[in-house]
């Protein structure tokens, strides 16, 4: 089941229960002028913002729109430098965390709030014991959320450890862990990002049985999909404002995504057929082990051809990460080969990083604050990373600054990089910026080979359009592309090849055209989480996959 | 995205923060000094003027900054690259040894001229080279560079003694000292130096070496700043993960840092040994390798910040000196106490205000912004 279609068989699960809202009701969260300023950057200007009770409110927008200070504002991490709060008709002074939890709010974050190492039940009694004395209220959290559990139908078991869970199910823990705390209000910032798509359909059930419970609601996403998909209301913010509100029913995907950048946006990637020409890389069960012995890439075979964009769909963390670290020669195999050019690379003959950028292989890295740039840099440095020995940019002893000023700007001019300022420091460029930037630089030189992982990842809708006419665009020139992403909308848009990895291995590949995200989805989950210890299964849901 | 804007304009961050942390550092040993029945002002005339008030207390007071001056740069260019160094102390011992061997072997057949720059080449290997071996256990076999470094220190002082008392004795001498050098292997003293020019100043230890300071100051800001290998440096410093990805072979870099580091440390050997004692002698490092630690720690880790707080130092330590000399009551223990403080103050708690100063400083803006709106 897509998402799409929840959202059509959402109001036969919900029934009548969620009523159509009326504004005769009192709002559950009333916004009322919030202004919030960081230095010379506005935030947020003057925005409203009504949540009825018992209802799914979408806030979409652009990154940098301001939807995630507004939520701060509402959950105690900042404090508006104007405006109102009123929470079920009652004006509140949110000061902290505290406050809005006692106001019945509850946040769900991106990232998990979560210890690994604590039991369910340790993980939602963390901060509420109530108690010196853990025997005491732990029984007594227990038969709470035994409660909870059945009245939102939020089944799980409150022993088993945190790091043991699926993504999906620690997401649920979080849930709980606000309703436990008495939230009415539920804020969830992004909560597919890391979700399979069966994960996400999970999610939205959950989400419809808690809104037919009468909590209310705010989804923050940038998918507007999801926001079709489950809401009732949404709205959408731009630059710190909040530009417009619309019924969920009488508005669509393309509408929204105008409203959210301003002008008219090509959500459709168009591309020609591929046609595909010599293998340029290839890889030949190559076998990875973290420091810990753990095996990440286990016996993983693949073929990059010129002039073909070959998709790696997976939920992140099955060895996609260490797929480009190994094919980039970050880091170095057990197992295996891998082929580019006339260089064989094993174990026993081992590459660098650097070596391997000489053959013309790019690669972006899937976390561009991670190792993709260094965000104490200024752009230009940012834009020099891994070619910082080149002789276009050194003297004897001292760099070419104006060279590698003028080169940084070149990229910027070229890939629209805003703004345009070398010497700005590049934690100060907004996330599309910065990746634009890394983009450019590994664009820029044409490369043979271009790894790209995560290439939108916390970018806004304009800035995808750009990346991916390009992506297609080196394609079209000759270049052999791989794609991972956890997008997997992403990746069935762009890529002529798909491979499907879980837990380090290829469990499927397919064509581009005869793909659907189903299958995919299935494939990525090793059909069903709970069993992904079942080594067996894997091998029926391969085989079914290539009937 | 909407992270709050933490950054601080640079007059408040390297101004105005190390500023209050000094006057908080002063504050508490006023108090310390009233305390035992003392004057806290006179005793702050007394240390101004012990300092800075005549030719020989300045004579003093940059002799010391020298020796700040090195070893603060050594432990902030480790720095740069993330790299804690705590072996200044022992790099320097041993770089000592290093220049001492030079000019043992040598001051009988060269001139100054030429021994100099052999002692620059012997001290910078020898301080290198007590460096290597931390960075390369560091690097290969994860040994803690903080733990390795401190170690080295010890042992440094062991082979030290060692040598001085088994080897390196002058023969028929009841101290383990090494023979004088010959004269040809003394650094001038700037009171000669001046003299040379016709000016006379006092008599002190300052010497040449303050020179190789000033250079050393000024090729450490180009080298992190402005070249390829400061920029992998740089980057290995606040990204490994980058640093790997951009191509940088970081165990290399980490065992040049530290080469680097240890030699710059070691360049107290040439203003002790050559400059001052011209022999080698027990413990001439006195402490200079880890006041190093708050001194790059209180100067940002930047050649300008660190001669700054090597000047600050330098005025302690002689200021210090004349304060217990001026008032008994005042002993060499309260001296240290200051001294104490101000690490502590400066070093330690660098950033405690920070958060106040953020907050004041977001408010003030804030108050400004409405006031032109209204």
């Amino acid at each position: 089941m897509t998402v799409e279609q929840i959202a059509t068989s959402r109001s036969d699960v919900a029934g009548g229960q969620a009523a159509p809202p009326t504004t005769s009701k009192t709002p559950a969260i009333e916004l009322k002028g919030i202004s919030k300023s960081f230095g010379p950057v506005k935030a947020n200007q003057d925005v409203d913002l009504k949540v009825l009770p018992g209802t799914i409110h979408g806030i979409i927008g652009e990154n940098g729109a301001g939807k995630s200070t507004l939520m701060s504002i509402l959950y105690g991490f900042y404090e508006a430098d104007s405006g109102d709060i009123f929470i079920c008709g009652k004006k509140q002074d949110i000061r902290s965390s505290k406050d809005a939890i006692s106001a019945g709010i509850g946040m769900v974050h991106q990232h998990f709030m979560l210890v690994e190492t604590f039991t369910v039940l340790e993980n939602v009694m963390l901060g509420a014991e109530g108690g010196s004395l853990l025997n005491k209220s732990s029984t007594l959290a227990r038969n709470e959320l035994l409660r909870l559990s059945q009245e939102y139908s939020l089944a799980v078991d409150p022993d088993a450890l945190i790091g043991e869970l699926p993504v999906g199910l620690q997401q649920r823990v979080e849930i709980l862990k606000a309703l436990y705390r008495g939230a009415e209000i539920l804020i969830l910032d992004e909560p597919t990002g890391v979700l399979t798509p069966q994960e996400t359909e999970q999610l939205f059930k959950i989400l419809d049985i808690l809104r037919s419970r009468g909590v209310s609601i705010i989804l923050i996403t940038h998918k507007l999909q999801e926001i079709m998909a489950i809401t009732d209301r949404v709205s959408v913010m731009r630059a710190g404002t909040m530009v417009s509100e619309r019924e969920t029913k009488d508005t669509s995907k393309n509408e929204l995504a105008e409203l959210m950048v301003g002008r008219k946006v090509l959500l459709e990637v168009t591309k020609d057929e591929a046609t595909p020409q010599e293998t340029l890389l290839e890889a030949k069960e190559i076998s990875y082990r973290d420091e810990d012995g753990i095996l990440r890439l286990d016996n993983v075979s693949l073929t990059l051809r010129a002039g073909e964009i070959v998709g790696i769909a997976g939920v992140s963390g099955n060895g996609q990460t260490e797929l480009l670290a190994a094919l980039s020669g970050i880091c170095a195999l057990h197992q295996g080969s891998i082929t580019i050019g006339d260089r064989e690379i094993t174990p026993d003959s081992p590459s660098s990083a650097k070596e391997i950028r000489e053959f013309g292989v790019a690669h972006v890295p899937e976390d561009r604050h991670r190792m993709g740039m260094v965000t104490a840099f200024d752009a230009k440095e940012v834009a020099i990373m891994g070619y910082h020995e080149d002789s276009a940019y050194n003297g004897a002893f001292l760099m070419n600054e104006k060279a590698v000023e003028n080169h940084c700007r070149q990229l910027m001019q070229e890939y629209d990089v805003r703004p345009e300022d070398p010497n700005l420091k590049s934690a100060n460029f907004s996330g599309g910026n910065q990746q634009k930037l890394v983009l450019a630089r590994e664009m820029d030189r044409a490369p043979k080979i271009l790894l790209v992982g995560q290439p939108t990842r916390g970018v806004d809708i304009g800035a995808i359009e750009f990346i991916h006419k390009n992506l297609i665009k080196m394609r079209d020139a000759g270049s052999a592309i791989l794609l991972v992403s956890v997008e997997l909308e992403e990746v069935l848009s762009l890529s002529d090849r798909i491979i499907v990895m879980f837990e380090g291995r290829i469990v499927g590949e397919v064509t581009a055209k005869d793909a659907d995200a189903c299958q995919l989805g299935l494939l990525m989950g090793n059909a069903g989480a709970e069993e992904k210890r079942n080594s067996s299964n894997n091998t029926i849901m391969t085989g079914e996959l290539s009937e | 995205m909407s992270s709050p804007n933490k950054n601080l304009p640079g007059w408040i961050d390297v101004g105005l923060i190390p500023l209050i942390n000094i006057s908080l550092a002063f504050l508490v040993s006023g108090f310390v000094i009233w305390l035992i029945g003392e004057d806290p002002i006179e005793a702050v005339k007394i240390m101004i003027n012990g300092a800075f008030g005549y030719d020989e207390a300045l004579g003093y007071t940059l002799y010391y900054t020298t020796n700040f001056v090195f070893t603060g740069l050594a432990v902030a260019v480790a720095f740069h690259a993330s790299l804690f160094n705590i072996g200044g102390e022992g790099q320097a011992y041993i770089g000592g040894l290093g220049v001492g061997l030079l000019c043992l072997l040598l001051d009988q057949y060269f001139p100054l001229w030429l021994i100099l720059p052999l002692a620059i080449i012997a001290s910078g290997l020898f301080g290198a080279a007590w460096a290597y071996i931390p960075a390369y256990l560091q690097a290969y076999r994860g040994s803690h560079i903080v733990i390795t470094t401190i170690m080295f220190n010890f042992i440094a002082a062991a082979l030290m003694n060692y040598l001085l008392v088994n080897i390196l004795i002058a023969p028929g001498s009841g101290s383990p000292e090494s023979r004088v050098f010959e004269e040809t292997a003394w650094l001038p003293f700037m009171h000669e130096i001046f003299a040379w020019f016709g000016a006379e100043i006092t008599r002190s230890p300052l010497n040449l070496s303050i020179v190789l300071a000033a250079i050393a100051s000024v090729f450490v800001w180009f080298f992190i700043w402005h070249t390829r290998w400061g920029y992998a440096i740089r980057m290995l410093g606040h990204n490994e993960n980058a640093a790997q990805y951009s191509g940088i072979d970081t165990k290399r870099v980490i065992i040049g840092t530290m080469c680097l580091s240890g030699a710059l440390a070691s360049f107290v050997g040439i203003n002790e040994i050559m400059g001052v004692h011209h022999r080698i002698l027990l413990e001439f490092t006195a402490g200079y390798g880890f006041t190093g630690i708050a001194v790059s720690l209180m100067g940002r880790n930047h050649p300008i910040g660190i001669i700054i707080a090597s000047l600050l130092f330098g005025a302690l330590y002689q200021g210090g000196a004349e304060l217990a000399f001026e008032i008994p009551t005042i002993q060499k223990e309260m001296i240290t106490t200051i001294q104490g403080l101000v690490i502590l103050f400066c070093g330690a708690l660098a950033l405690m205000i920070r958060p106040t100063l953020e907050r004041l400083f977001s408010n003030f803006t804030q108050n400004n912004k409405t006031a032109v709106v209204e």
